[in-house]
């Protein structure tokens, strides 16, 4: 059995271990058992974590990251298609099962406060540390703009060590050297003699052999898949309405549920009276929940409808929430909060000083504030739970699995090798989906199902007033100019609720969250602008609400911050925000060239008809370089926005289909946010519902894209969330040259109106 | 209660009030169907019946007075409708979720408007919602539409 380990596992690409020898060199090496060894069917065969065959040639590739539009299925079976030496269309891709072999890497790493650009001893020590700790939490997750930069090396590892395992099978088969053989559309092949035989028949015997320890990896001159647009692996299913995600999730003897938790959030319930519910037709029981995540009430019924009705006729009794009962009593808490120092994560020359002696027309001060914000993904939250036999099974479309099945298995008071998590397609994620609540409470009402498998759809109302919610937070900024009008000195200033001090304990009640927030001030802090005197603080505040990962996290607030003021300081200093940004980003040529590359497109400078107007904005995010620029027009029925441009440098991209996508996609996100979007409070609820009052951009006003991906960053970044950041403050500063109203606070609607 | 879905007769048994949407998902096991918003603001649950984009989700299925058709019961002898090989094509779906409402009004759209302009294109499509954003490919999508269904 330990052989059988042994030679079936795979070692986690070649992560420099500069930290790993206080956590135990050995255990670091270690490789993780490989979960399809328990999974293979058929005549099977495994040759790593994310390579099966089939004796009928029938190749599986395993890409263990959440599908939720972001293309990532496509572009990692691309990385194992690449070095298999096969088409896309030649391959099954499937998610796989939740196993530490999956383990995200690069999602701890980018939790560090260092900024992309800071190659330091100290960074990268950090950095390789972090690798290591990674690898012991072995947490599986999606977010963060991770996918890729993660699965880069390791996944083209995988499929390289099984081409070279078939080809060493097939030369023993020939009685040839291995270097000699080709390998192409699932067969190996020896050019001398003209035999080939199909990975299929060489798969059980080349899975017994020793996976190379050297592996040269295609060169990128060579690659046939990766750096060009492949057609995605889900869209004819996507096409076709195949039931692909959780909430189409259907087994024999199914039963349907819905929730309603308390709107007050984090309060108790207090009665609850299902009398009339449960005499209704098609109801099955209605049932207090009380868990750490929330408490209220689940119907289990015949029919999602029947569910639905029924719970609107359940009396409750409310315990009132935790935070102050109005947005009002909230912006008061980070007032007040703005009055703390906080922790100060970038503090260049000496600000203090600078400002002391500051001439009043030479110093910019402002305040600036975001509000909090749902994800408001178009599929609702959802879960499928079957509690039987002492075993829990949960089918949900989530980010998340490994901590979904800690914090479930530990409800249901099961070993976690007993609680397994079937991930589907996610019908959006933007970071909502990286909580596990929706899977606890659909856990809670399996428990009272007799073992029969219950689907817990929630309601468009449950899905927005019982988010995760992107936080509101407050800006305080100052600035002195030079006598040319360049900054001589910033004092950045952010205040807002903590997320990591809100997730943490969802998922592990025990822990507190130490130290500073970094989500707190990204895309504040890290940005590539040389100024003589900058500093920059996070103060986190002290409010309850609960808060997550909101698509590009502390950039959306940050970016719009940062980037607004900078407009600002451009037009106090009499210096066109371009030209101010190639100055003050010199010392870094990626960002400059991105720069340069969008002022090209959009014809920046050009002089515009009356009644349309241009912004600009530049943020660096998740390891990505990218300018934004977006041109509006004054119309009858209000503010028109008409075309944006877009640079991003990704260092490497891999698929330029899939980051158009992607950078369009994110971009729109950011713009629903900017033009209109916010979630409030009264009565200690969330004021809106749906979206009549939680409306997200509609085709009618979209806008054109024009997009151009470069490639001159030393390292791979991130995609999926990088189109977000700069696409508010581009808007805003947009807004400024049209109407010349500087609108500090979120969302714009509030003082102009869109079309 | 008779319904006739995607050119086949089921029977359900469904109380009228219950909206064609869950009819269709939990009863007829058509999930090809979305769920979205419960008041017709997204789109997502678009059927035709009689030939008209509806939103199913208001629909109470004791008023459904003629053929229902899904998203599912597009293809018909094993090859993609026109609107949905465009899409193939241009490769617009991310997520996926709202999809299915998009291609059927856009189905919807093309047996009105052969030819839309991209004014008639907001006009129809604004009902429903994209989070993902995948606006700019559905307006090519459904220009390359108009075309495959041209030149057919």
């Amino acid at each position: 059995m330990v052989g059988k380990i042994a030679r079936r596992s795979f070692l986690i690409g070649a992560a420099a271990i500069a930290g790993g020898v206080a956590l135990g060199y050995y255990t670091y090496r270690k490789p993780f058992p490989n979960p399809l060894d328990d999974e293979l069917s058929g005549g099977e065969a495994t040759f790593n974590p994310y390579v099966k065959i089939a004796p009928d040639n029938t190749i599986t590739v395993i890409a263990p990251r959440a599908e939720m539009g972001q293309g990532v299925e496509t572009t990692l079976a691309a990385l194992v298609a690449e070095e298999l030496d096969l088409d896309l269309a030649a391959i099954n891709v499937e998610h796989g099962p939740v196993a530490s072999a999956y383990a995200n890497i690069a999602i701890l790493r980018d939790g560090l406060p260092f900024p992309v650009f800071d190659q330091s001893t100290l960074a990268n020590l950090a950095r390789d540390g972090m690798a290591v700790v990674g690898k012991f939490l072995a947490v599986q997750a999606t977010g963060g703009s991770t996918t890729t930069v993660d699965a880069f090396d390791k996944m083209r590892h995988a499929g390289a060590a099984a081409r070279e395992m078939l080809k060493a099978a097939a030369a023993k088969e020939f009685g040839v050297a291995a270097a000699t053989l080709t390998t192409r559309d699932g067969k190996v092949a020896d050019p001398a003699s003209g035999r080939r035989l199909t990975y299929g028949e060489l798969a059980a015997a080349a899975a017994k052999l020793a996976p190379p320890t050297e592996i040269a990896l295609r060169e990128q001159a060579e690659w046939r898949l990766l750096g060009k647009p492949q057609m995605r692996t889900d869209m004819l299913a996507k096409v076709t309405g195949q039931p692909i995600f959780g909430i189409d999730v259907d087994l024999p003897d199914m039963v349907f549920g819905t929730v309603r938790m308390n709107p007050h959030l984090g309060g108790a319930l207090v009665s609850l009276d299902a009398s009339e519910a449960e005499k209704m037709p098609g109801v099955i029981k209605v049932v207090p929940i009380r868990t750490h995540l929330g408490n209220g009430f689940g119907v289990i019924a015949k029919t999602t409808w029947h569910a639905f009705q029924a719970a609107d006729a359940v009396k409750v009794e409310w315990g009132q929430a935790p935070y102050p009962a109005d947005s009002a009593g909230m912006w008061q808490v980070l007032t007040d909060a703005a009055a703390n120092s906080g922790s100060v994560m970038r503090n260049d020359g000496n600000v203090a000083v600078e400002f002391a002696d500051a001439p009043r027309e030479r110093l910019i001060e402002a305040e600036y504030r975001v509000p909090f914000l749902a994800h408001a993904a178009m599929e609702p939250m959802n879960a499928t739970a079957q509690f039987k036999d002492g075993v829990l099974d949960i089918w949900v479309p989530n980010q998340a699995p490994s901590p979904l099945r800690t914090v479930c298995a530990r409800e249901a008071g099961i070993a976690e090798a007993k609680c397994n998590v079937h991930i589907t397609y996610l019908g959006g994620g933007f970071g909502r989906r990286l909580e596990a609540d929706y899977a606890l409470y659909a856990t809670k009402l399996a428990q009272v199902a007799d073992g029969r498998p219950v689907k817990v759809t929630w309601t468009r109302e449950e899905d927005i007033t019982h988010d995760t919610y992107r936080p509101a937070a407050l800006g305080r900024f100052r600035a002195r100019l030079d006598e040319a009008g360049m900054p001589l000195a910033v004092d950045l200033k952010v205040v807002s609720p903590s997320i990591m001090a809100s997730v943490l304990p969802r998922f592990y009640p025990m822990l507190a969250a130490l130290g500073p927030d970094k989500t707190l001030t990204d895309g504040l802090f890290n940005q590539p602008y040389t100024i003589p005197n900058y500093r920059v603080a996070g103060v986190k505040a002290d409010l309850t609400v609960p808060v997550g990962f909101w698509r590009s996290v502390g950039n959306s607030v940050n970016g719009f911050f940062h980037e607004a003021f900078m407009d600002e300081i451009a037009t106090a200093g009499g210096i066109d925000p371009v030209e101010l940004r190639k100055r003050l980003m010199a010392a870094r040529p990626t960002a400059v060239k991105v720069v340069e590359k969008v002022a090209a497109m959009s014809n920046w400078g050009e002089k515009l008809p009356a009644g349309k107007a241009k912004g600009f904005a530049f943020v660096l995010s998740f390891g990505s370089w990218v300018a934004e620029v977006v041109q509006i027009a004054d119309t009858p029925q209000g503010i028109r926005i008409e075309k944006v441009w877009i640079a991003a440098d990704v260092g490497t991209a891999l698929d330029p289909g899939i980051i158009q996508a992607q950078l369009t996609s994110a971009a729109i996100f950011g713009l629903s946010a900017a033009m209109g979007q916010e979630i409030t409070f009264a009565g200690g609820m969330v004021e809106q519902s749906n979206f009549h009052d939680f409306d997200v951009m509609r085709i009618s006003q979209c806008p054109e894209f024009e997009v151009a991906i470069l490639e001159n960053a030393p390292e791979m970044g991130g995609v999926g969330e990088i189109g977000t950041p700069p696409s508010l403050p581009a808007l805003a500063n947009a807004v400024f040259a049209l109407t010349g109203k500087r609108i500090r606070e979120l969302p714009l609607n509030k003082e102009v109106t869109f079309a | 209660m008779q319904l006739t879905v995607d050119g086949k007769p089921i029977e359900i048994d469904a109380d009228p009030d219950m909206p064609l949407l869950w009819a269709l998902r939990d009863l007829a096991g058509k999930r090809g169907v979305k769920f979205g918003c419960g008041i017709a603001l997204c789109g997502a649950c678009t059927v035709h019946v009689n030939g008209e984009a509806v939103r199913s989700c208001i629909l109470p299925v004791g008023q459904v007075d003629g053929p229902v058709v899904t998203i599912e019961g597009l293809s018909t002898d094993g090859k993609l409708h026109p609107v949905q090989q465009a899409w193939l094509e241009e490769q617009v779906a991310q997520c996926g979720y709202c999809q299915s409402g998009q291609i059927m009004s856009a189905v919807a759209l093309l047996e009105r408007t052969s030819e839309p302009t991209d004014s008639e294109i907001d006009a129809a499509m604004s009902g429903n919602l994209c989070r993902c954003g995948t606006y700019p490919r559905i307006r090519a999508a459904i220009k390359r539409a108009a075309s495959i269904k041209a030149g057919a």
